[in-house]
């Protein structure tokens, strides 16, 4: 870390500094706020306007927030395993402040997609669940990112609980290709991939082009989320070592006064 | 065709948004009482040694 007070800092070592994090991250914040508003409504609002489709009739347009919502908690999941690989390699600084924060939004938006998918499920396929490979290899996610979460909160030392919180992640990642490819690999009710395939997308463009955009809208909030709660979390960080410091100059002055 | 599926889609759109929506309050509320409480401390004093730029590890965050 010792580029850090150089003055001419390398890039990776900006972001190691939290402070100028805060500064950089507090300017990007209010546009990916804006950006994601702008491009869910938009995304959305086509939706609605689409026709019905043939088969599914007008229970289709839950697929444009069930389908980001499924990208999202993959997606979500595989951030925190690239901070994961920042803890234990480089030992980034934010890099645990990053897990924690962002568990708890993949943790909601894994609820929501089993929610919405099963909602969906009901009328399309005449059962709210069934435990099959798709759906449960999604809610084994959802129970690991509650056991991260518990995990990130359950010691008051911040530091210690990042080294098993990074390992807990990477070790759970090997979940990720078994959701994307469980369609593939399993006999299931759930259809399998029709954007991300190999031979393009087996979707008309009135369709495609709302759920990709609702997807973007989606992504963005996500990270606009996770920059104002890994602020909050530098900020709780402060405030614990300051109450520490508080603590001991009040300690100091009591023995002071005694003696 | 679709009055048959209205309250599905209704149920779906309107569960992710009051998810969302709480979720946004939840974060928002977190970051203003961290906000707060700093300020609170540096209100009476009790100042980090932060230009020194000595710590830039977890601890010293």
């Amino acid at each position: 870390m010792s580029t850090v007070a150089t003055g001419r800092p390398g890039r990776f070592a900006i972001l190691a500094n939290p402070t100028r994090f805060l500064e950089l991250s507090g300017k990007i914040q209010p546009w990916l706020y804006a950006l994601a508003a702008l491009a869910i409504l938009t995304g959305l609002t086509l939706g609605f306007m689409a026709p019905e489709d043939y088969q599914q009739g007008a229970t289709v347009r839950i697929m444009f927030i069930h389908v980001p919502f499924a990208w999202l908690c993959m997606m979500i999941w595989t951030v925190m395993a690239l901070s994961a690989l920042g803890t234990l390699v480089w030992r980034h600084p934010l890099a645990d402040v990053s897990i924690k924060a962002a568990a708890p939004i993949g943790a909601v938006f894994t609820v929501l997609a089993l929610l919405t998918g099963s909602i969906w499920g009901r009328p399309m396929w005449g059962t709210w669940w069934v435990w099959d490979a798709r759906l449960t290899s999604v809610f084994v996610l959802l129970i690991m990112y509650l056991g991260l979460i518990a995990l990130t909160r359950a010691l008051d030392e911040p530091g210690k609980a990042a080294k098993p919180a990074a390992i807990l992640v990477l070790v759970g990642w090997v979940n990720i290709p078994i959701i994307k490819f469980s369609v593939d690999w399993w006999n299931t009710l759930h259809q399998p991939a029709s954007v991300m395939r190999a031979d393009g997308p087996s979707m008309p463009a009135e369709f495609l082009t709302p759920l990709l955009l609702s997807a973007v809208g989606f992504t963005l909030l996500f990270f606009a989320l996770h920059l104002t709660a890994m602020r909050t979390e530098i900020l709780r960080r402060r405030v614990e070592a300051l109450s520490r410091l508080a603590a001991r100059k009040a300690e100091r002055g009591q023995s002071e006064v005694a003696a | 065709m679709s009055g048959d599926y209205t309250g599905f889609i209704l149920a779906a759109y309107g569960f992710s948004a009051l998810a969302i929506i709480c979720l946004i309050i939840w974060i928002a509320l977190d970051s203003r009482s961290q906000k707060r409480a700093l300020a609170d401390l540096e209100a009476r004093g009790i100042r980090r040694r932060s230009d020194m730029k000595r710590d830039a590890t977890v601890e010293g965050v």
